[in-house]
């Protein structure tokens, strides 16, 4: 039965509405689409933020109302521009974005983009440790779940991998710094580094802003252990939330791959289970995880937010928090506008690999 | 003739509830998960319900007949999982926390779903400019830091007062503008998967109108998984809520217990060596939401065939063949979509 149904495709075809034909365009015509899609993306993000932020009052009285007088307030946000049309004022905005200049913070008036150029390095940084050992952790224990599938090793590591996702960043941090802060001694409480090395790394001629690179460049090891010291904590509490989703992608992926008919065919030919998982299923399932871990770096920003703030890392994330807190909306909108480009970019890029990878993503 | 009676019959409804049906299709370790993220969800919903009763004081009580609390007091027989910073009594705010979360979610997450799956319908069944619009916006909302636009969203909503509903309303419409997008996709692709099956094709040739193939022949099966995302996003609305607590955007301590509040305030306490403020709300944040995404996940291995256990597991290869690839796929999708 099955086969009568399946042989004539060209009755099938017939049936379907035109789109087949239609959506022809190859992968260049894709990927230029997908390109221009990211300029609404940043431009959609940008006005929801911008006058959601509005929505509240002008930036000045939000952040400095009751310090100053009435007159001075008034006189500032007449010089700011802000007793203009909300219309007018929106439209300068996108165009100082468009040019990249996102103004001057008001609370501690200094240049947007330096600021975010400054804390930016700091969350680079929590970023790159926090996905090391993500990998480092999710990836051997992804293909051990997988080989020892419905076993209790798997068993224990499917837990583990919810229990990852089911812990709250600042929770697994509390509970790090009770035990190898407080209790322990080990390791310090909070910080990117104590004072002297900070006060070092500042000091550097053209410093990258990422502290064991400088410390790296500058050949100061007390300085590197110092940092090192500091980042462990941080990293592995926002590495272990992006640990359990890989732990769980590459499970399942090698798990789909296993039984495929060329694994099948290798294990008939007395290849080992070990050296199937390793080697056969391992690689092609590699595609689908490198794709869904570009998309996981929306949760890594969010979860950097909150690292942040529970390690005192004075990155991006403790200083959008810092800023909602003076109502200080001019940096607030700067940094949520940077992460908005990170992102559409980085979903840009995964889109891409997955055009590449498999023709049917296109339309 | 026999054979095709007895198969044709419906089971009893009570078999075929969803989470019913699923405990009776599970064996071995996937009952097990089924059963501990049950008891756990269970736990938690009578927590919510019974916290009146269970909890010793109220959230925001500071005194009782003997006096003011003392602050940071360790676990002690009057006060049996100490006091906070602010004297507020750890054990009876983790009970009314329970309260606040459930509200929380229920509010959020039937929000999210009547917008998030009206607007996939349409969008996955008509296509074009619709489509397309709307692809775009939700693609952007999507991927931008959930967290990240439930802090505005709270900002702008609550501007910093807030009752007990006025906190609750304002978390969760700022959590369901990040979930409207990811309801909206999953039932979207389902629709669009669904257009192309044999059987919707045959439905427009008979001549059915749109709304009846939608609502009939798409939404029943394109809903298939709305259980188990429901599990799934309830467990992540309890992270947002904390992380909106912690962050100190949420609901004040004075209208409701909160556990993500409850953390902040932990955090400093940690650095001279009072645990007792951090980890029992934090447990209970982690208990919670394991018992729910327990709950999901094992639905959702049990939605499939092929990740379902059997009673005798004989082959430890899973079952290849024809067909294991679209299986295969669609348990890779699930899986995906998960955090």
């Amino acid at each position: 039965m099955t086969t009568l149904i399946e042989a004539p495709p060209s009755d099938a075809d017939g049936l379907l509405p035109s789109k087949k034909k239609s959506s022809g365009g190859g992968l260049g015509t894709y990927i230029l689409i997908r390109f221009f899609l990211i300029i609404p993306t940043i431009f959609i993000l940008v006005t929801l933020v911008f006058f959601l932020m509005r929505v509240i009052g002008d930036p000045i009285t939000a952040a400095q109302g009751g310090r100053l007088p009435p007159e001075a307030l008034a006189q500032r946000i007449h010089d700011a521009g802000y007793d203009r049309p909300i219309l007018i004022q929106y439209l300068e905005y996108v165009g100082q974005v468009a040019t990249g200049n996102f103004g001057t913070t008001i609370t501690d008036r200094r240049p947007v983009v330096e600021m975010l150029a400054t804390f930016g390095a700091a969350t680079l940084e929590l970023a790159i440790n926090a996905l090391i050992v993500a990998l480092l952790v999710g990836i051997p224990l992804g293909l051990l779940a997988a080989y020892k599938r419905d076993k209790a090793p798997d068993a224990v590591l499917r837990f583990f991998a919810i229990l990852c996702y089911a812990t709250p960043v600042f929770f697994a941090g509390l509970l790090m710094k009770l035990t190898f802060s407080v209790w322990l001694g080990w390791l310090p409480v909070a910080g990117r580094a104590s004072t002297r090395t900070e006060l070092a790394m500042g000091s550097l001629a053209a410093p990258t802003g990422i502290y064991w690179l400088d410390a790296l460049r500058s050949g100061n090891m007390a300085a590197l252990g110092d940092i090192g010291a500091h980042s462990i904590l941080p990293a592995v509490t926002l590495g272990l939330l992006t640990a359990g989703v890989f732990l769980r992608l590459v499970r399942t992926n090698v798990i789909g791959t296993l039984g495929k008919d060329y694994v099948e065919a290798g294990r008939s030919r007395g290849v080992s289970n070990f050296r199937l998982v390793t080697k056969h299923a391992y690689k092609p399932a590699l595609i689908p995880i490198i794709t869904v871990m570009g998309l996981q770096i929306a949760l890594l920003l969010g979860g950097a937010v909150l690292t942040e703030s529970t390690f005192e890392w004075k990155g991006l994330g403790y200083q959008l928090v810092q800023y909602l807190n003076s109502r200080d909306f001019v940096a607030v909108q700067g940094i949520v506008v940077l992460l908005a480009v990170i992102v559409a970019i980085t979903n840009f890029i995964v889109d891409v690999v997955a055009a590449l990878i498999d023709p049917r993503v296109r339309y | 003739m026999n054979a095709t009676t007895v198969s044709g019959r419906k089971q009893p409804l009570l078999y075929r509830l969803p989470v019913i049906s699923h405990f009776r299709t599970s064996v071995g370790l996937q009952r097990g998960m089924l059963v501990t993220g049950l008891v756990l969800a269970v736990l938690f919903l009578l927590t919510a319900a019974l916290a009146p009763i269970i909890a010793p004081y109220g959230f925001a009580q500071l005194s009782d007949a003997s006096g003011t609390f003392p602050a940071q007091q360790p676990p002690s027989p009057a006060h049996i999982w100490g006091t906070t910073v602010s004297g507020y009594d750890v054990f009876s705010r983790v009970i009314w926390g329970a309260q606040t979360a459930f509200v929380v979610i229920i509010v959020a997450v039937v929000m999210s779903i009547f917008l998030g799956v009206a607007l996939g319908l349409l969008s996955g069944y008509f296509g074009g400019w619709l489509d397309r619009t709307l692809v775009v916006i939700a693609d952007a909302i999507y991927a931008f830091p959930s967290l990240l636009l439930a802090i505005v969203m709270s900002i702008v909503i609550n501007h910093g007062q807030s009752s007990f509903w006025g906190g609750i309303l304002a978390c969760s419409i700022s959590i369901s503008v990040v979930f409207v997008p990811q309801y909206f996709r999953v039932i979207r692709a389902e629709t669009i998967r669904l257009k192309a099956e044999p059987y919707v094709e045959s439905a427009k040739v008979v001549g059915a109108s749109s709304v009846r193939i939608m609502g009939r022949h798409i939404f029943k099966n394109a809903t298939r998984t709305l259980p188990l995302i429901f599990t799934l996003n309830a467990s992540e609305a309890i992270l947002t809520l904390a992380g909106l607590g912690f962050l100190g955007f949420g609901i004040e301590p004075s209208s409701a217990a909160e556990w993500g509040y409850d953390l902040n305030k932990a955090i400093a306490d940690a650095s001279s060596g009072i645990w007792w403020t951090g980890v029992y709300p934090g447990t209970a944040i982690v208990l919670t939401v394991l018992g729910l995404t327990l709950v999901g996940e094992s639905m959702n291995d049990l939605n499939d065939p092929r990740l379902r256990g059997r009673k005798k597991a004989g082959s430890k290869v899973p079952a290849g063949g024809p067909g294991s690839t679209a299986g295969a796929q669609a348990a890779l999708e699930a899986e995906a979509r998960m955090p």
